[in-house]
Parts: structure tokens; C-alpha cells; sequence
């Protein structure tokens, strides 16, 4: 995974010299995670940019370049640090286009990962998508694959609008085949069937992509055949491929790592409720992270997000199992 | 008491497959008990001793009663026996076969610190969704499910959470329904289409349908009681004024026709049969066998012996063309010149012993057909009609049936149609 996005952002740094990288220890480091790994070397301090522990500052350097007609692309170390950021993310990236009448594109990518980790406690293990999908203006884009990540983070490099890139740390050492095809994209707004099933419809994101797999996997043993549905963009959701897994299926279970509240799952409940109510055979489950700050304990942190055996569980609760 | 069939209501003890302070764990036989429909096994619902026995072998109690109590060995239950001794019972006493949270087990079994049978599991337990409150529910796509279908899921027991009808109870009283015998009743419905002249109809096509388990069973018991075939008999007094006034009247039209009574008995059992198909049909061991058509086997009395010439899809001829055959195939039968096809294979047979004068007798069922009608003789007798005694014509029929195949109710509702239409023949008429 970490590679695949690399790739993806060689090949767009390569393809169009109007992007560039900008974030904290992206350039020296060569990234915390190892992402912008090799790409100082090759494009240069103009083009990949070590900037000062400072986000709400580097990500309105971000905003400004946009307008001027750059494409950056600004990594944050984690999400749980754009926090700092929101003001330039929501009150500028987000909105200059619609502020200025269309006059200013705004071309610009905001990546990094988000979600839990392994033990970094409740400040650090956030997985804040639904604070970015609920501003009209950005696009929301969380992959679940290497070759996915590629695919749409190219995709993200090339939009004119601000598009909010979530990575997944417990994710980055994740193995898959990647298309070495430099112009190999994945279009923002169209969700993957993960697996094909006629049972019961588990839609997930992000690290809850895998586990539903897995479940799908034992599932299937237990004679339950499961359709697994990965948006891969929640920010414009494709709820259309959804709804049809739905209407076949007639159960749901969205598995989600970030909490109920409010949240992205809330969401594609409602519009499961919305457009396939009576398709329903029972009610949509929603398996989320718990409702409490996450914890710092090895043991209690494993359950606070959604386990195999939880969407197993609750897949069997939809099929009145 | 737990609802095992859909129609329970309450049930007798038939047998306790545990006693007193023995061990049970879940889904261990627990009791046998008699529904409506048949003795069915209960199982326990949780894991425990089995305490108390409060219903007894031989007594009934309507569902939700408690039948017994389960606990720990130590357990105080004196609070329970309290509770379990009232009449009425609570809500969360209703048992369920399976169920599907630890709560609502709490019905029979006794946990120290709860709050009492009556105070928890509201409605976890599979029963009609309409039982205890009157409403139905039903997820969305089963609703749908059901809706084209045409089901009315009010019938249907739901097993998911509350009693919750869902998607998999709507698809099984769909194929429920493919498999069971269509329901025609009453005469409202337009007969069949005539058949056309001078087509000739071989052996009535059929479906074989599978014997269910109940069906096995009355087979099984019924042959005991009387022969190879358990028979039972229904008798009819019909009044025969309007028959004998509408015989009289095409004779009259076509003297060369010499219509009898026993042709239009002929189409009008056939006529009746195809309202009630449940009665034109066959006991075939594992399967029961429904014809399409009616062909009717007429009992012809020879020098030799009793043969059955038969009208084919009689159901489907007219009066002269019925008329016509059966004195061309008596003609023959008396000559011994029938081919085998010609008195083999009917699918109902009437025999009339009227021209003996036997006002009324039983037939035996030619096997594999599934009943007979025997007819007697036509006579005037003084017959009560709307409170005036008047000399009527009538006669008097009765219908053997094969118990194998054919329940009371179901020979009764056929008989009740060729009344209905042997007293006004006019129905004949409105094909």
C-alpha cells in the first residue's frame, strides 16, 4: 500500500510539473510513514517541501497555491493533526470555489492517514471522514486496496476540486497487485463490489474493508453468501450500487472503525432507508467504533473497533440467524 | 405452553419425557404434547433442573400458561410458583420453540434477582405477530413478498424477533401454497369450456403431488380401520323436480335423444369434480395424483358382471354427446366388445342402482380412483320446503371416498355442489 501510493505520486509528480508535496517531514524523512519515500531525491526541495510543525499555516500555503493555479498536494502526518487545519480546509479549500463564482479551481489533495493505529491512544486514533463528507465542497476519498489507493489518488491529484485523502496506518504494509500502468486511475464517486454475494450486503471502508472480507469468508462456511461493497469514495457516495446490492440482498450491515455518531454509516443507513426500504427483510445494522475516546490498552483498544466476529455476528443478526 | 402449530391454541400434556429434579440442557426433549394438529415434541428452552411440573400429563393449558418451572438446583422458586399459579397468563410466559435472546428464556426458567415472569421479555417469543396485540409484524420485503403473491400473511407465524414475519416465512408459505391442491369452491365460478365436437379425448392428463407427512399418517391409521381403502360415506337427498322438468324438456325438444337422468348425473358430477379437484383424484402411496379433466366411469350391470365404461373429460360434452356415448358404450360393454382403454382408467365412477328401485346404498371405490357416487332411485316423497310439505321428486346419492386422499369437509363440499346444480340444472347452462 505504502508503495502503490508512492508510485502514485511519482507518476503525478513526474506527468505535471505544477504538483507538488508539501508537509512535515515529507522531503528529509522521507515521509513518517515512508510514503514521499525517494521522491526528494527525484524532484527536488522546489518540489517535495519540509515545512514547520504548523498545519493550519502549510495548509493555507496549500489553499493559496491552488488559486494561483499549482496542484499541491499537502500531507498531514496523521488526520488527528488536521484538526489544527479545519479553518483552511472548511472556510477556504471548501468553499473558494463556490465563493468566487467558479473564477478559482481548487486543485488540491489533503492526504495522510486516519483511523486507529497500534496503541497511540485516544488523540492519535481518530477517524475523522465524516467531519470532512459533511462539507458540501470536498471529496472524500478512503481506499482499502494498494492497487485502489493508486488508482484514486491519481484521480485525486488530477480534480480540480479539494479532495480529502484518508490512508489507513494499520494499512500501509498491506500487499496487493498494483498496475504499473502510469495512467492507471480509479474515477472519484464509484464504489467496488469486493465480493459478490446474495445474502446479506456488508458495506465497510477503509480497514473495514478486510475484516468484511474475512467474515464474508467464514460466512460463506456457515452457508451465508455475502456481498461485500466498498465506496472507496464517500464524498461523492456511489449509493446507487449500494441500493441495488440492497434490493437484492435485503439485509445490510455497514461496518465502520469511526463512531456511530453522526457518522458515515449513519448516512448510508438513512439512504438505505430512503431509496430500498421496501426491499428491507430487517432493519440496517451499524457496527461502529465504540462511543468512547480511544483507549490506550492493547485489549480494550481491539474492542473498540469492529472485530471479524462482529460483523459476523451481526450479519447472522440481519439474516435472523 | 409453547405454540407448536400455527393454529394452537392450547395444548395437552400427552407426555413428560422428564421428571422432577432431573438435568435438562437446551433443545432436550422435554414434554410431548398433542396441538390441534398432531403430538409434537417440546424442548426445553434453557439449561437448569427441571424443578416443578405444573401441568400434568393428560391436562391441557392455552398457550403462555407455564407448564413447568426450570431453574438451579438450589434455587428458591417459591416466588415463581406464586406467579405460575395464576390464571392469566403473562405475556413473557408465552414460550418460544427457540429463543433468540438469553431474556426471553426467562419465561420458564427462574433466575434469581429478576424482576419476575411477568416483567421481562415483552414479545420475544415466536408467536403470530398478531397474537397479543392485534398487529402484524412484517419486514418490508416480506410484505412485498407476500402482497404479490397474493398471501395474506395475517395467516403466516413469523419467526424473527417479536414474531416479526420475514422474507424467509413469506417464501415458505409461497411454495406452501404451490404445493397444496388449488381451492375452487362454490358455483360462482364460470364452468369449464365446452369441449368440441368430435374431438376425442384420451386418459386425463394429471399432477403428482407429494403426501405430506399428516397425509401419510391418515393413511396410514385409516387403512387399519376398514379394508385396503378406508372408506367413509356421505348421503344427499336431493331434490330431482327441476332435473326430471329439464329431462323432460329437451326430450321433448329431441325425442330421439331419450336423455336419461344418469346422463345428466354424468355431467354434473363431472362438472362438480372440476370445482373441487381435491376429489377427482388418487391415492398414490407417496404421491396423490389430481386429474385434469373428469373421466367418469359409468357401472354397467352385464350378464357377466359389473364393468365401467367411461366418459372421458365429461366435463368438457355436452348433454346429447354424454347421452349418446354412454348408450353406445353400455351397448357394447353388454356385447363384451369394450377395447381395455374404454373401461380402464377413470378418474370417479358412479354406480345407480335407481332402475332396482334401492332407494339408497354404498358403493365400493374401483381403486385407484378416489371415490364413487352411488345413486338411487327417483321417487316422489313429501319433502319440507320453505315450511309447506310438498310432493317432490328426489333422490338420494352417496358418495364413497378414499380417506387416503379425501378429508369429510373436502367429499362434503363436492357433494354440497352437485346438489346444489342437480337441483337447478340451469347452472349448466351459464358455461
Amino acid at each position: 500500500m505504502r508503495d502503490a501510493l508512492n508510485l502514485a505520486l511519482k507518476e503525478e509528480l513526474a506527468r505535471d510539473n505544477s504538483v507538488f508535496l508539501m508537509g512535515e517531514e515529507v522531503a528529509e524523512y522521507q515521509g513518517a510513514y515512508k510514503v514521499t519515500r525517494g521522491l526528494l531525491e527525484e524532484f527536488g526541495p522546489k518540489r517535495v517541501i519540509d515545512t514547520p510543525i504548523t498545519e493550519l499555516g502549510f495548509a493555507g500555503l496549500g489553499v493559496g497555491a491552488a488559486m494561483v493555479g499549482l496542484r499541491p498536494i499537502i500531507e498531514f502526518m496523521t488526520f488527528n493533526f488536521s484538526i489544527l487545519a479545519t479553518d483552511q480546509i472548511i472556510n477556504s479549500a471548501a468553499k473558494m470555489r463556490y465563493m468566487s463564482g467558479g473564477q478559482f479551481k481548487m486543485p488540491l489533495v489533503f492526504r495522510g492517514p486516519n483511523g486507529s493505529a497500534y496503541q497511540v491512544s485516544s488523540q492519535h486514533s481518530q477517524a475523522l471522514e465524516s467531519w470532512y463528507a459533511y462539507f458540501p465542497g470536498l471529496k472524500v476519498v478512503m481506499p482499502s486496496t494498494p492497487a485502489d489507493a493508486k488508482g484514486l489518488l491519481k484521480s485525486a491529484i488530477r480534480d480540480d476540486d479539494p479532495v480529502i485523502f484518508l490512508e489507513q496506518e494499520r494499512m500501509y504494509g498491506m500487499k496487493g497487485e498494483v498496475p504499473d500502468d502510469d495512467d492507471f486511475t480509479i474515477p472519484l464517486g464509484v464504489a467496488d463490489i469486493k465480493r459478490e454475494g446474495k445474502d446479506a450486503t456488508i458495506i465497510a471502508r477503509s480497514l473495514m474493508v478486510p475484516t468484511a472480507l474475512q467474515a464474508a469468508e467464514q460466512l460463506e462456511k456457515e452457508g451465508v453468501s455475502c456481498e461485500v461493497i466498498d465506496p472507496r469514495t464517500i464524498r461523492p457516495l456511489d449509493i446507487k450500487t449500494i441500493i441495488e446490492s440492497v434490493k437484492k440482498t435485503n439485509r445490510a450491515v455497514v461496518a465502520e472503525e469511526s463512531h456511530a455518531f453522526a457518522s458515515v454509516g449513519a448516512e448510508i443507513t438513512a439512504q438505505i432507508n430512503e431509496h430500498a426500504f421496501d426491499y428491507l427483510d430487517a432493519p440496517v445494522k451499524r457496527l461502529s467504533g465504540a462511543d468512547v475516546p480511544m483507549p490506550y490498552a492493547k485489549n480494550l483498544e481491539q474492542m473498540a473497533i469492529p472485530d471479524v466476529a462482529a460483523i459476523v455476528a451481526a450479519v447472522k443478526e440481519v439474516s435472523y440467524m | 405452553m409453547p405454540k407448536l402449530s400455527p393454529t394452537m391454541e392450547e395444548g395437552q400434556l400427552a407426555r413428560w419425557l422428564k421428571k422432577e429434579g432431573d438435568m435438562v440442557s437446551m433443545g432436550e426433549p422435554l414434554a410431548e404434547i398433542d396441538t390441534d394438529k398432531a403430538t409434537m415434541e417440546m424442548q426445553a428452552l434453557s439449561n437448569g433442573v427441571l424443578r416443578k411440573i405444573l401441568i400434568q400429563e393428560g391436562e391441557s393449558a392455552p398457550l403462555g400458561r407455564p407448564i413447568a418451572i426450570i431453574g438451579e438446583a438450589d434455587e428458591d422458586i417459591s416466588e415463581v410458583l406464586k406467579t405460575a399459579g395464576s390464571a392469566k397468563p403473562a405475556k413473557a410466559e408465552a414460550a418460544p420453540e427457540q429463543p433468540p435472546e438469553p431474556t426471553a428464556a426467562a419465561a420458564i426458567e427462574a433466575k434469581p434477582g429478576e424482576a419476575g415472569p411477568a416483567g421481562s421479555a415483552s414479545g420475544d417469543g415466536r408467536q403470530p405477530a398478531a397474537a397479543q396485540t392485534g398487529r402484524v409484524f412484517i419486514s418490508p420485503i416480506a410484505a412485498r413478498m407476500a402482497n404479490e403473491a397474493g398471501l395474506d400473511f395475517k395467516a403466516i407465524q413469523g419467526s424473527g424477533p417479536g414474531g416479526r414475519i420475514v422474507k424467509r416465512d413469506v417464501e415458505a408459505a409461497i411454495n406452501n401454497k404451490q404445493t397444496a391442491a388449488p381451492q375452487r369452491t362454490g358455483i360462482g365460478k364460470p364452468l369449464p369450456r365446452r369441449g368440441e365436437k368430435g374431438v376425442v379425448y384420451g386418459p386425463s392428463d394429471y399432477r403428482d403431488e407429494p403426501v405430506s407427512e399428516m397425509r401419510r399418517t391418515i393413511a396410514r391409521r385409516l387403512v387399519t380401520s376398514l379394508g385396503p381403502i378406508p372408506h367413509f360415506f356421505l348421503t344427499s337427498e336431493i331434490d330431482m323436480e327441476r332435473a326430471a322438468d329439464t329431462r323432460r324438456s329437451i326430450n321433448e325438444l329431441y325425442p330421439d335423444l331419450k336423455l336419461s337422468i344418469n346422463d345428466l348425473i354424468i355431467k354434473v358430477a363431472a362438472v362438480s369434480l372440476i370445482q373441487h379437484p381435491q376429489v377427482n383424484a388418487s391415492f398414490q402411496d407417496k404421491t396423490i395424483r389430481y386429474y385434469e379433466h373428469a373421466d367418469i366411469g359409468v357401472a354397467v350391470a352385464t350378464e357377466n358382471g359389473l364393468i365401467t365404461p367411461i366418459i372421458r373429460a365429461a366435463e368438457l360434452k355436452a348433454l346429447p354427446d354424454i347421452a349418446a356415448e354412454v348408450r353406445e358404450l353400455a351397448d357394447r360393454a353388454r356385447a363384451r366388445k369394450l377395447k381395455p382403454e374404454e373401461y380402464t382408467g377413470a378418474t370417479f365412477s358412479i354406480s345407480n342402482l335407481g332402475m332396482f328401485g334401492i332407494e339408497e346404498f354404498t358403493a365400493v371405490i374401483n381403486p385407484p380412483e378416489g371415490a364413487i357416487l352411488a345413486v338411487g332411485a327417483m321417487a316422489p316423497k313429501a319433502l319440507v320446503k320453505d315450511g309447506q310439505v310438498a310432493v317432490r321428486q328426489t333422490m338420494r346419492v352417496t358418495l364413497s371416498c378414499d380417506h387416503r386422499a379425501i378429508d369429510g369437509a373436502t367429499g362434503a363440499k363436492f357433494l354440497q355442489t352437485f346438489k346444489q346444480i342437480m337441483e337447478n340444472p340451469l347452472y349448466l347452462f351459464l358455461d
